[in-house]
């Protein structure tokens, strides 16, 4: 089912990839396996986290946090019962999707973008109208959608930002989860789902009240929380090994890693967001927008763009600044008062730090 | 029944059983755990663990002990037949403290699910003889010496917080199991590694087991948290097949004897009171033997398994260790205790994470998964969170799998309370952590039988009840108090203590009001039996009555709002407590800096010029206070005005009601204010008032409070002038309705005494329309109708027989009631309506 990427792909699938690994993980997995699964659970958690399989292969974390997160989002995918995961924008809700779909189905691609526009179609099926109006309704004139495609083949259909799409839309899941069928009274058939057949939903949940779910259709999903990163060292972790990663995609000139500068990122991120410093010293305002890991890791790569198209090809602080500021600064009120306090109180006394302060003065 | 123990030797067993060393080896199952006819056998346990607690009453039941002999503090041995006693019910713990000295004090905690509990229970139903083993409590409780062991150390006090949880070890949980089903770790005995990867293994683990040995062993093991280790190994043992697993205490010991090898600890403190606990243990082990008993069971944390398995060593080392052991004369009971307490949230070291679980594995009879989500599912429903029998049978299903997932017996702790997260509560945290509380940690409060005589906090109470002669009497009594004198001084001291630590036995009297009680204080006291169980409560936070006031001050103090803080400041100066004030207002300032709603700090400054006020009758130094109160003063000046522009209605009402706080407040401050420097604070108030009151959008009710305030302080010259603007013709009815309002509300004085205002008023009334008329009406009414009778009778006299000529007004050209023709004004017709005065 995984077809090569194109060479030149700007973002190739999580299954392009990591073919390897998965076929590594695959090979090597003696575990039982539930029906249609690509591996067993057990390999789907350690292809998540990372860990070396007996013959050596070396497999890439790709969720950094809590080992128990993953599992019960895995456990749950093994019963029959689909997988919500909710979190703050950029805590890499989408990213862990994609991944255990890839890992558990093979493929990623069954998806379903969720906006106030998505329609039933996009859910349950469509029609080919011009077929439709020429044979009257056929299988062949019928468009199925990635969750219809999902039931027949048995694999995993994702739905991002479910809280995103309208009610009435919303509620054409109910039958599919519960009833694990899609009728279609047109050609007086149905489809019914496959083992194997599951849904990851993500849904954000600082937009609450956008179209919250409705009991009936919440009661289908068991929910898995991802939590922003828990210390420092595992955010910068996160931040160098995507940045490395999105830099390479995106064929930017080569620039030295500059760990110095992702640490100053995710430390000013962390502490304008828990409202302390590190040394827990000094309490600080804390601005409205999220700082997530996501925004620092875009801070860090369009810095490392501007470095090695404008600057010396080595990141700096004022490579940084520009970004940082930008993305701390959501509200120009509120947020410029809590970032210059931060400035002058935390950042101007620290050791080290004046070429980045005098950069951020530069931009403010 | 208190024990006071002060003797020299190890306590004496008394002669309970007979010798039956025939009847034991018959007995004897051929089965259990190879132990056969050994005259000593260990069960090393891991404390309030129920599954140590079913396999140890197994290996009893095995092995047929004539004494058990349990770690414990070895005086309290007469407390043991407590256990059984009618009332008595687990969660209770065993409480040892210095009677002169009621701060220093340790306590034993006990479960149902406690294998000591289980074991002391075993025997008293058997009549087996049974005592503690381990250092008497006379001895934990002693000051250290200077010599033993440690000639460098200098001599001090035993510190009260390492002996408050001297009974347990140290580490959560010590012990550990390689039952059947357990990996064997390679440091722990056999294991096919060769001697380098040994080797490496001990230098990697060697600080780990040296500070926590489970932890060593759960990671060898592959478990990151040594708890859900221990879980598997031993705690879910029983749950995890029909068959009756063999006893895993022979392996323990053997893992915990390799274990301490690695760990063998530098001669500190820690390792100096270990050595004399075991020696004392050892002791007592020999005692036994000596007065023939034939099989001795020990009962022990199973670190120190392998320090006790027979054969011992020759006594002498262990006499020398002993030797001098200082002590001191120490009072034992049993305490009624709560599964809260046991969790080691609340700082207890040797407590569990989850007392409410471990009850429920220890009391379900069955299917403990199904049960627990069944009786979490019960919990939520009581909260009003809808939760369905299919959500159960999902999570019961979730729970299972990843169970499986992780390859566990069975599904643990951490698998329902993840399914309670992702199923039951739909990834609420919020009502996960009610369910921990709840549930998890549990909520049983256990009890004593009567005739257990008393903790420290109760015992302090009561020798401060006989010195200030109060009584605990079943009647209400009332006590009025004049705090000149140095015993009602007393006495108001320990009634604000007491309240601080909420002991409802002394409440604040009715005609007590707060702001005016200087040198009267009224209490009503009135005695009920539940108090005792309240005493017990607080005992949580201290030993005495003051300390366990600070404690809770000090809680409070971390997480109270910024007005929950000022309140506690007051209180605090009530009750006399001046270093818990001073941490207090150090968290005071600091959260009155980040606090940026000037509501917040509105709301607190009255209670700590209050509070300012009230120290100064007491003598206290209140400098610290008043610079607090000045900063909140500042802060408040600085805000107000972005605070109330733009206020509504209801937010207006609210906000008159702080303003005029803050104005007392501020002139509280300023009627003390030292002459020498200092800020003029009620200038500044004064000014910010001012400057708000000049504001087009500020709500009518705050534009006439803040004019009547800056009248009422005489800052004003323009009053009649700022009455008439307030109230002319270009301002809509309501708002005009409201500032009057504000401007009158809660005094009539100014209205009765100042003429030119009263004309003001009339003449705005007599020029109103019929409509608008009919619209403020209801809005002036309410104001009036705060006046007093007295006050609304004055007021229409004078209306009625104006003591003097009334110049003329902006707006009064059409009052200047004539002699005589009061009928013929309709103004004041109405004015008889709005004030309900008839003549």
């Amino acid at each position: 089912m995984t077809t090569p990427a194109p060479a030149d792909a700007l973002r190739p699938h999580a299954e392009q990839v990591y073919a390897g690994e998965l076929r590594a993980l695959a090979g090597a997995d003696d575990r039982p396996r539930p029906p249609r699964w690509r591996m067993s659970p057990w390999a789907v958690v350690t292809y998540l986290l990372g860990g070396t399989l007996a013959d050596g292969t070396v497999i890439m974390p790709k969720y950094v946090g809590a080992r128990r997160l993953v599992e019960v989002a895995v456990a749950t995918l093994a019963t029959d019962r689909a997988l919500l995961l909710l979190g703050v924008p950029g805590t890499a809700k989408s990213w862990v999707s994609e991944h255990l779909a890839a890992a558990v189905s093979g493929s990623s691609t069954l998806m379903v973008q969720g906006t106030s526009g998505t329609a039933e179609e996009a859910i349950r099926y469509g029609w080919n109208y011009a077929r439709l109006i020429a044979e009257g309704p056929s299988d062949a004139a019928l468009v199925p959608s990635p969750v219809m495609r999902a039931m027949e083949a048995g694999s995993i259909a994702r739905i991002e930002e479910l809280t995103r799409i309208p009610a009435d839309v919303q509620d054409a899941l109910i039958t599919v989860l519960s009833e694990k069928t899609l009728p279609v009274p047109e050609l007086g058939r149905e489809a019914q789902a496959r083992k194997g057949f599951n849904v990851i939903a993500t849904a954000n949940d600082r937009d609450k009240g956008v179209n919250e779910l409705s009991s009936a259709l919440r009661r289908r999903f068991n929910t898995v929380v991802l939590p922003l990163p828990v210390d420092a060292e595992s955010e910068v972790a996160i931040v160098a090994s995507r940045v490395a990663e999105l830099a390479a995609s995106l064929e930017l000139p080569p620039v030295p890693p500059a760990m110095e500068e992702i640490r100053r990122v995710v430390q000013v991120f962390r502490e304008l967001r828990s409202g302390l410093t590190t040394d827990g010293r000094t309490r600080l305002k804390s601005p409205s927008g999220t700082l997530s890991t996501a925004e620092a890791i875009s801070v860090v790569t369009s810095g490392i763009s501007l470095s090695a198209h404008f600057g010396d090809g080595r990141l700096r602080p004022d490579d940084i600044a520009g970004g940082l500021v930008g993305a701390v600064i959501r509200d120009p009120v509120t947020d410029r008062v809590a970032w210059e306090e931060y400035l002058d109180v935390v950042i101007r006394e620290r050791e080290g730090w004046s070429e980045f302060y005098e950069a951020c003065r530069e931009v403010r | 029944m208190t024990a006071t123990l002060d003797t020299e030797d190890p306590p004496t067993l008394g002669e309970g059983t007979s010798l039956r060393p025939g009847v034991n080896d018959l007995v004897t199952d051929p089965t259990s755990a190879g132990s056969g006819g050994a005259p000593v056998e260990v069960f090393g346990i891991r404390h309030h663990g129920p599954g140590s607690a079913r396999s140890l009453l197994a290996a009893l039941e095995a092995y047929g002990p004539d004494v058990v002999l349990i770690e414990g503090p070895a005086d309290a041995d007469s407390l043991i037949p407590w256990v059984t006693a009618e009332g008595t019910e687990p969660p209770v713990a065993l409480l040892a403290y210095a009677p002169e000295e009621p701060r220093v004090a340790a306590f034993w905690p006990y479960a149902v699910f406690s294998p000591e509990w289980q074991a002391m229970r075993w025997a008293l139903e058997r009549g087996v003889e049974v005592a503690f083993c381990d250092l008497p409590a006379a001895q934990v409780l002693a000051p250290r010496p200077a010599t033993l062991l440690d000639e460098e150390e200098p001599e001090h006090e035993a510190d009260p917080d390492a002996a408050v949880f001297a009974a347990g070890d140290p580490r959560p949980g010590a012990g550990v199991d390689l039952g059947p089903g357990g990996q064997v770790p390679p440091g722990a005995g056999s294991g096919g590694l060769s001697p380098e990867e040994r080797a490496r293994w001990l230098a990697a683990h060697a600080r780990l087991a040296s500070r926590d040995p489970l932890a060593a062993l759960a990671s060898a093991a592959g478990y990151d948290d040594p708890e859900r280790w221990w879980d598997d190994v031993v705690e879910l043992r029983h749950h995890g097949g029909p068959a009756r697993p063999a006893s895993p205490f022979p392996a323990l010991t053997e893992a915990m004897a390799e274990l301490r090898l690695l760990a063998l600890a530098p001669r500190d403190r820690e390792a100096d009171r270990e050595r004399r606990r075991e020696a004392y243990m050892r002791q007592t082990i020999r005692a036994a033997r000596k007065r023939g008993r034939q099989r001795v069971a020990v009962v022990c944390g199973a670190w120190h398994a392998p320090a006790l398995t027979w054969p011992l060593p020759p006594a002498v080392a262990d006499a020398r260790v002993l030797r001098g052991t200082p002590k001191r004369k120490v009072a034992l009971t049993w305490v009624p205790w709560t599964h809260q307490r046991l969790a080691t949230a609340t700082g207890y070291g040797a407590g569990v994470t989850s007392p409410g679980w471990y009850h429920h594995l220890w009391t379900a009879p069955d299917q403990p998964v199904v049960r627990w989500l069944a009786a979490v599912a019960h919990a939520l429903r009581d909260r009003d969170l809808p939760v369905s029998s299919a959500h159960v049978i999902e999570a019961v299903r979730l729970a299972e799998t990843l169970a499986a997932l992780r390859n566990r017996p069975m599904a643990g702790l951490a698998e329902v309370t993840e399914a309670t997260r992702a199923v039951l509560c739909e990834g609420d945290d919020l009502a996960v952590r009610f369910v921990t509380d709840r549930l998890v940690v549990g909520q049983a409060l256990g009890s004593v039988a009567p005739g257990v005589p008393t903790v420290p906090l109760d015992a302090d109470l009561q020798r401060q009840s006989r010195t200030l002669r109060l009584r605990r009497e079943p009647q209400v009594r009332t006590h009025d108090l004049d705090l000149r004198t140095s015993i009602d001084q007393a006495r108001s001291r320990l009634f604000h203590r007491l309240r601080l630590l909420d002991l409802a036995w002394v409440v604040p009297g009715e005609s007590t009001v707060v702001s005016q009680g200087t040198f009267r204080e009224v209490w009503e006291s009135q005695w009920q039996p539940e108090y005792a169980i309240a005493l017990v409560e607080a005992a949580v936070w201290g030993t005495t009555v003051e300390s366990a006031a600070a404690a809770r001050v000090a809680a409070v103090s971390r997480e109270g709002s910024l007005q929950e803080l000022t309140g506690a400041v007051e209180r605090c100066l009530l009750a006399d407590l001046p270093d818990a004030l001073a941490e207090l207002l150090r968290t005071l300032e600091a959260k009155a800096a980040l606090d940026a709603d000037v509501v917040h700090l509105m709301d607190a400054l009255p209670a700590l010029a209050r509070a300012e006020r009230y120290g100064d009758v007491r003598g206290t130094d209140t400098s610290v206070l008043r610079s607090v109160a000045q900063v909140l003063v500042l802060r408040i000046c600085a805000g107000l005005t972005l605070a109330v522009v733009g206020a509504g209605e209801d937010d207006a009402a609210a906000m008159r009601l702080r303003i005029d706080g803050v104005s007392a407040a501020v002139g509280l401050l300023e009627a003390r204010a030292d002459d020498a420097g200092g800020l003029d604070l009620r200038a500044r108030w004064l000014a910010t008032c001012r400057a708000t009151a000049d504001r087009a959008d500020l709500h009518g009710l705050l534009g006439g409070r803040l004019v009547r305030l800056l009248a009422d302080a005489e800052e004003l010259d323009d009053v009649p002038l700022r009455f008439g603007r307030a109230l002319s013709h270009g301002v809509p009815a309501a708002r005009k309705a409201a500032w009057v309002e504000g401007f009158f509300a809660d005094g009539a004085t100014l209205l009765i005494h100042d003429a030119e205002l009263r004309g003001l008023l009339d003449g705005w009334v007599a020029g109103l329309a019929d409509e608008e008329f009919a619209d403020v009406l209801p809005l002036v009414r309410r104001t009036f109708g705060t006046f007093s009778a007295a006050e609304r009778r004055a007021l229409g006299g004078r209306l009625a027989h104006p003591p003097e000529p009334v110049p003329p007004g902006p707006h009064a050209g059409a009052v200047g009631p004539p002699e005589g023709a009061e009928e013929d004004l309709p103004a004041l017709r109405t004015v008889d309506l709005l004030l309900g005065w008839r003549r």
